[in-house]
């Protein structure tokens, strides 16, 4: 603390004031850029963290470096962040060059951990305007070498995990249901892969899809009434719509390829999913309510899986196969997709600005997650085994 | 600890004097309590998923039967993975079309099928560990579905067979080269047999 304070008071004033001075201009940049968030390649934000020490200093950092900010030192620092994490979490939020005060708030009860996450957010929307991610949840799914594994969900950064399913079979594609503490995913458990829905409030499941062959790849639609999936009983994996109790079921693509990995337009307009036309993997979409498929095209990203639309509807995230695989995004109207990182199978936050993704490591896959704007990425808390599938909770 | 706390605070006031000279806003600080105890999480303790009875839970479909036998006719009978092991089929790299290399296999199968009219077929769809998760899933379930045709063409009344795909989640040889990745990228035969009784 007394390290840190001194020197500014014995400077005072001339320093600050300088510095203000020689940054102005770069600094009002960076406050043009990071206050309108258009496109990619955006630098990070450059804050200065004091004050904070152990579990709470990690979570700020974690927290606030994958959602774009950068660590600096405070006469470098465009938002000047301290306080202290002795018993309770207090902050205080700094614009150097507005010279304000935008936060200045303490926290009180649940855990450290909880405050730190919750003055994470509390960051995030006094610098952006935008809501945080620190206190979202995700769902994955966490296999052993058997290939057997167990669906989890965690916090996005992977701590407090919990296993909700002990089912001991092969278990895939969790996808939560928006706004409610439910998912679906796909379970062998009845030797088969099926579909079940699982309250987790409550524990209880039941079978959406259970017909003969594939059932796999639920995805809730944003109001939770319908729910997209792939089905193989009419003689190939195909895209196939219910209601959200499994009944009104409607058939949505019928090629003699393999469909796979179907997501939501956030109007409920669209179904997007890879598929394939003329032996090449391709994305395309489908009116929700049935109709022509219409392809969309991912100029200089070869075999695309695996598409997540953005909840603000901008954009497209998908798997990429060239040599290895590739995490792309690509406006969802259409455009050139841009290579982000190496990895698989990436799912939006609920602030359509980060994605979680697995990484091949070994022979076993992790969990990382990416700040899409300015590319920082971080794996999260490893569980064990190979953890993939990742479905953030929106 | 309290002089730390002392010493917080004074640091606190000194830099907020320093640092927001000329603030418009100078805001008290606020004070945000959170629910729930010590060391919860974010998420409270979840239900975990209770048993599902095959057939039997709501939403259960296709109980009637459908372009292939359901799946409880399927689950009476006693699986036998080593009577048709011998003929495995492999598959190229990302495809599911049955090579005419593998012809042989499938006619073995077929063969065995006619001789043994009590018995049903399950073809298990498998992949390398090169392509993603769920569309190694569909490739897997495709791969099946080819052999169910191929073994239609043969003769085999399509309704005494039923597919299942896991995807990359079995491999025979967990390696990570070409020769593993062939192996991998199969079809397996399993005889399915009546219980003995019933």
């Amino acid at each position: 603390m007394k390290n840190y304070y001194l020197p500014l008071i014995k400077a005072g004033l001339p320093v600050l004031l300088a510095a203000f001075t020689v940054n102005f201009a770069c600094g009002q940049q960076e406050l043009t850029i990071s206050h309108d968030i258009t496109g990619l390649g955006v630098k990070p934000i450059p804050v200065s963290l004091d004050g904070f020490s152990g579990e709470v200093a990690e979570v700020l950092k974690f927290d606030l470096y994958v959602q774009g900010f950068s660590f600096v030192a405070p006469e470098a620092a465009q938002y000047q962040i301290s306080g202290s994490s002795a018993g309770s979490v207090q902050g205080r939020v700094v614009d150097r060059f507005a010279k304000s005060t935008l936060l200045a708030r303490s926290y009180t009860g649940a855990s450290l951990r909880r405050q730190a996450h919750t003055f994470a957010d509390d960051i995030v929307q006094a610098i952006t305007h935008k809501n945080g991610i620190a206190q979202t949840k995700i769902a994955f799914k966490v296999q052993s070498s058997t290939g057997n594994g167990e669906i989890y969900i965690a916090d996005f950064d992977g701590r407090n995990a919990q296993s909700i399913t002990h089912d001991a079979t092969i278990v895939a594609a969790p996808a939560w249901v928006p706004g409610r503490l439910a998912i679906y995913y796909t379970t062998y458990q009845l030797g088969n892969p099926d579909i079940f829905y699982h309250n987790l409030s409550t524990g209880q499941r039941h079978v959406v899809a259970h017909y003969s062959g594939l059932n796999t790849s639920a995805a809730a639609s944003p109001d939770g009434s319908k729910v997209a999936m792939i089905l193989s009983r009419s003689g190939s994996p195909d895209v196939w719509v219910c209601a959200a109790d499994g009944s009104n079921l409607k058939q949505l693509t019928a090629t003699p390829e393999d469909e796979s990995s179907p997501c939501w337009s956030p109007d409920g307009q669209w179904i997007c999913y890879a598929t394939k036309v003329a032996e090449r993997r391709v994305l395309a979409k489908v009116p929700a309510g049935g109709g022509a498929m219409q392809r969309i095209p991912t100029p200089g990203a070869p075999n695309p899986t695996e598409p997540d639309w953005s909840p603000d509807g901008k954009w497209i995230a998908f798997t990429s196969q060239a040599g290895g695989f590739d995490i792309c995004v690509m406006p969802a109207g259409g455009g050139t997709p841009t290579v982000l990182v190496a990895g698989e199978d990436p799912s939006w936050s609920p602030n359509s600005r980060t994605l979680i993704f697995t990484r091949r490591v070994g022979g076993r896959y992790v969990l990382s997650v990416l700040d899409v704007f300015t590319k920082q990425v971080k794996d999260i808390a490893r569980i064990s085994g190979s953890d993939s599938q990742p479905a953030w909770a929106r | 600890m309290k002089m730390m706390k002392l010493t917080c605070s004074l640091a606190f006031a000194l830099a907020i004097a320093l640092a927001a000279t000329g603030c418009r806003n100078h805001k008290p600080v606020g004070v945000t309590p959170l629910p729930g105890q010590q060391n919860s999480g974010l998420v409270g303790d979840l239900g975990a998923g209770g048993t599902i009875g095959a057939g039997g839970a709501a939403g259960a479909n296709e109980a009637g039967g459908g372009a292939t036998a359901a799946l409880d006719t399927f689950d009476g009978m006693t699986k036998d993975p080593a009577a048709l092991a011998a003929y495995t089929v492999h598959f190229a790299y990302d495809s599911a079309a049955v090579k005419k290399s593998e012809k042989a296999n499938v006619q073995s199968v077929a063969d065995a099928l006619s001789k043994d009219s009590s018995a049903k077929l399950l073809i298990e769809g498998n992949c390398d560990e090169r392509g993603t998760e769920e569309y190694n899933r569909s490739l897997g379930e495709r791969r099946a579905l080819a052999l169910r045709g191929a073994l239609s063409k043969l003769g085999v009344d399509p309704s005494r067979i039923r597919t299942i795909s896991y995807g990359k989640d079995k491999p025979v040889d967990p390696a990570n080269n070409e020769e593993a990745w062939a192996k991998n990228r199969r079809g397996d035969f399993v005889l399915l047999h009546p219980k003995a009784g019933a």
